[in-house]
């Protein structure tokens, strides 16, 4: 498995050559590699519900933590869909972008966001799918601002990653909280991060046991777009089509119920898993499901359609019977598929008349009479008609409702509502655009390319396969994913025809009946259209995503005012914050624990006197010299006799580097004196006395810490230590140069590294200043 | 500086400063030394020759751009850390050749190392001396 997730990412980078050889069909070409991923996944079908293959390399071993990669029903399911479909879009990418600039990036990002994708599935570790996690995030920054000219997609980028990034890091946090409680019930280090181990250790006794829940559930809740979190995913319509079609369908957005679906068995048994996870989804099912209606942008309502969808994902794992679970995985598939085949029907559209708006399309099935096929097949999948397998998903979430006890009057009657309102929104996406009175934008249209045909024709037909043969999806992979998700066996018996039972009964008279409810209000829709978009625009504007702006506007303010306080941009006083933030921290506990009294009654020899007479003799006349020039020199003279300090108290290293030092800084400043303005006094008597005073002030300080730490004798263990180790561990007796280069290399290299981005960072200053030079005022 | 002893003794003293350089930084593990002040003192010869002439022949003395040496000498610090992996050890892990040479010399990945701080240190301060000298 390990290669499956390495593959996409070899592919990313390769990716980068092969378009300058390729050009227009690298797309096409990359194609292969998912292809080729999705038949060594769909080799090892069927999968044995219960049965799990696992791989192991080791990582981080101080934490524990193990590149553990595991290959069951749900992570099968998933690497099909990713691939999959991965396949179908970059086929479909090959011709929607065979013009554009960037095709080559796209292709690229997309590839590492599949490995990212598939690395999240196959993790058995937490802390590896959440590495993978992040990688997603990352990729799908990338991908939603991929026309990074465009202000939209640069707001839509960063509000995506800011909100599923701080997600994220609340799901870090629950993950270490988790792998805390795992550890501390007992469970070795190398297994307390496994989810398989996890899933079959109860942890709900300990303390941190729901603050980890809360925690995950938020950072799922995040990525998944539920309410109140959801707003990122319609403004992430920014992105080029294929982009939506992959991540904003079955992908990306479905992370956030894979994790949930991941976590199920450890977690399932809470109420609070239970609660939050239902409530939160039947808002999310129901609040989305209305928006969806109030949007004219095709892309944007079969954004809140998937928002709508995950929230019903999302209270079905809550729900957590094995029915609801049978229902979450049938339907979680059937949405891929027609998900993905909609968006693309949406690219093409676009492609083909230049407009997404759906009150300027109509009319079009006589010129694209293909597509408006593809399209009818998958929006009748999402309207729940049978025979599609989106029938078959809705039938089974009726018949997990209705065996609900308890809840289960309230989630039908919310899951009702949502599914007319879904049911009218895909008969809008696929009679308007195709039906109707043909508008002038159809007049140029043209049938969608094979490339672009291929991928939303082998999803709707899919829907349509698996409708009519739903024995074949149990036995491959169904059953065992609902076991995966359930944490116990749960076989799974579709069917299009459920018999004469009461409840199947009643669950088709309620899917009837939504139906034709779903027909009355798609044929009224068109006269309230635009008074619903009013209104939803309305609400939209004190949503969540108002917050949002609040907040970052909030936060930019902040930091502007951060900046302007702090980057003043004067040298002097930067220096004399420095020097009082010393004063300050060093005084106080200075005066309070150390007292410099009896250093200075050692003996004092003749040569240190005068050196150090010398030292201030040139202090003093650098400060009061009158041009700077001379001052260089006199501050060389304190430079000097402090470098022969260092050698009279044995530190010849520090002495030559002080000299060295010394005598560059010399050379440095004579070289740039001519640059530097004359020099003249231009601050009055007042400001140059609170100088003198912070600069008297700064030196006595740094006087009496030396003074002090010479009465301290400090415990000399490491230097000892370094001091014996040096000759027969590094066979070297200069300790100094040992430390610098052996016993603590990566310091030094650390050190080196800045030297040189210091010194091409000033080489770049200096070229800059030097070519604005003949344009600007010469200064 | 249009001084022709001050240029006169730059020519003899450049060389010996530079053999110098190369003296400290090879001593520099026994005695005191080492690549950063081998490098200093590299600077300081280069410094002196530009001082003397221009930058512009100090930058021909040098042979090749500073940039280069910074990369050069980055390069070999990471690759002699990397070196250990080769057999098995962690990043950094000091490898030494069992040759003796003169002068208690010790040929190993740490010299490597210490000839990268020396070549980093030289072509950073260079760059920025030569550069600002040379307008």
């Amino acid at each position: 498995m390990i290669w499956m997730v390495l593959i996409p990412f070899a592919a990313a980078l390769a990716c980068i050559w092969l378009h300058r050889v390729l050009r227009g069909h690298v797309a096409a070409a990359l194609a292969l590699v998912p292809t080729g991923l999705a038949i060594a996944v769909a080799a090892r079908l069927p999968v044995v519900p219960g049965s799990a293959e696992t791989e192991l390399f080791p990582w981080v071993p101080d934490f524990g933590i193990e590149l553990a990669f595991r290959f069951d029903g749900l992570s099968a399911t998933f690497a099909l869909l990713i691939c999959g479909i991965g396949a179908l879009v970059l086929l479909y990418t090959s011709a929607y972008m065979r013009r554009g600039p960037g095709l080559g990036r796209l292709c690229s990002l997309l590839l590492m966001f599949l490995g990212a994708m598939l690395g999240v599935v196959f993790s058995d570790d937490i802390f590896v799918l959440f590495v993978f996690w992040e990688l997603t995030s990352i990729a799908s920054y990338l991908l939603i601002g991929f026309k990074y000219e465009e202000q939209e997609a640069r707001n839509g980028a960063r509000q995506a990653l800011l909100v599923t990034a701080g997600g994220g890091l609340l799901l870090l946090a629950g993950l270490v909280l988790l792998n805390i409680a795992a550890r501390q019930s007992g469970l070795l280090p190398e297994q307390a991060s496994r989810i398989s181990v996890l899933a079959t250790t109860d942890l709900s006794g300990h303390a941190l046991f729901v603050p980890a829940l809360l925690l995950i559930v938020i950072g799922a809740f995040s990525k998944s777009a539920q309410m109140p979190l959801h707003f990122w995913l319609p403004n992430a319509m920014t992105a080029p089509t294929p982009v939506s079609a992959y991540l904003h369908s079955a992908t990306m957005v479905k992370a956030g119920v894979y994790l949930l679906a991941r976590l199920n068995p450890v977690f399932g048994h809470s109420l609070w898993w239970h609660l939050l996870l239902t409530a939160t989804g039947a808002i999310t099912m129901l609040g989305a499901a209305a928006m969806a209606a109030g949007q004219t942008d095709l892309k944007r309502i079969l954004a809140y359609t998937t928002v709508s969808v995950l929230g019903t994902l999302t209270m079905l794992i809550g729900v957590g019977t094995d029915l609801a679970l049978k229902a979450a995985v049938v339907y979680l598939v059937a949405h891929a598929c027609y998900k993905a085949a909609l968006f693309m029907i949406a690219g093409s559209l676009e492609h083909a008349t230049g407009t997404r708006d759906i009150r300027q399309l109509g009319g079009l099935w006589r010129v694209m009479p293909i597509t408006a096929v593809c399209g009818m097949l998958a929006a009748l999948s999402m309207a729940g008609a049978p025979p599609l397998f989106g029938f078959i998903g809705k039938e089974l979430l009726l018949k997990a409702k209705l065996n609900l006890d308890y809840l289960g009057v309230v989630l039908i009657i919310v899951a009702s509502l949502a599914n007319i309102l879904l049911i009218a929104m895909a008969l809008v996406v696929a009679v308007w655009p195709f039906f109707g009175r043909r508008v002038s934008a159809a007049e140029s249209a043209h049938e969608a390319p094979v490339s672009m045909l291929v991928g939303p024709l082998v999803l709707a037909v899919m829907g349509l396969f698996v409708g009519l043969l739903p024995g074949t999806f149990d036995s491959a992979l169904g059953s065992a994913m609902a076991t995966a998700v359930g944490g116990r066996v749960i076989m799974m018996d579709l069917k299009l025809w459920h018999g004469l039972s009461p409840s199947a009964l009643t669950a088709l008279g309620i899917s009837v009946v939504s139906l034709g409810l779903g027909f009355l209000l798609f044929v009224r829709l068109r006269d309230w259209l635009m008074h619903i978009v009013v209104v939803v625009a309305r609400l939209g504007r004190r949503g969540p995503a108002r917050a949002y702006e609040v907040v970052f506007a909030g936060l930019l303010a902040f930091s502007e005012n951060v900046t302007r306080m702090t980057q003043t941009g004067s040298l002097r006083r930067y220096v004399r914050v420095i020097l009082l933030t010393l004063i300050v921290t060093v005084s106080y506990p200075l005066a309070r624990c150390l007292t410099p009294a009896d250093a200075l009654s050692t003996d004092w020899f003749w040569h240190e006197i005068l050196l150090v007479l010398l030292t201030l003799v040139g202090a003093i006349a650098a400060v009061s010299s009158r041009s700077a020039m001379s001052g260089i020199a006199l501050l060389g003279i304190t430079g000097f006799m402090i470098a022969i300090l260092f050698a009279l108290f044995s530190a010849p290293d520090l002495a030559i580097t002080q000299i060295m030092v010394e005598a560059l800084t010399v050379i440095l400043l004579v070289l740039v004196f001519h640059r530097l303005p004359g020099f003249s006094l231009f601050r009055d008597r007042y400001e140059r006395a609170i100088d003198a005073t912070v600069a008297v002030l700064a030196g006595a300080i740094m006087a009496w810490l030396i003074l002090a730490t010479a009465t301290v004798h400090l415990p000399t263990t490491v230097s000892d230590q370094l001091s014996r180790m040096a000759k027969p561990d590094a066979y070297g007796r200069n300790v100094v140069n040992v430390i610098l280069v052996d016993f603590r290399a990566l310091d030094t290299l650390g050190e080196i590294t800045v030297v040189a981005v210091a010194g091409l960072g000033v080489y770049a200053l200096m070229k800059l200043a030097r070519k604005r030079k003949p344009e600007g005022s010469g200064s | 500086m249009n001084s022709i002893i001050f240029k006169a003794t730059t020519r003899m003293v450049t060389p010996l400063l530079l053999a110098f350089s190369v003296f400290m930084l090879l001593r520099g593990h026994n005695e005191p030394g080492g690549g950063f002040i081998g490098g200093l003192l590299a600077v300081a010869a280069f410094a002196l020759y530009a001082l003397a002439f221009s930058a512009r022949e100090g930058r021909g003395l040098l042979g090749v751009r500073p940039r280069s040496l910074i990369g050069v000498g980055l390069m070999l610090a990471i690759t002699s850390g990397c070196l250990a992996w080769l057999t098995g050890q962690p990043f950094m892990h000091g490898l030494w050749l069992p040759l003796e040479f003169p002068a208690e010399l010790k040929v190993g990945t740490v010299l490597l190392f210490d000839i990268g701080v020396y070549l980093v240190v030289t072509g950073s301060a260079l760059l920025v001396l030569l550069t600002l000298g040379e307008d």
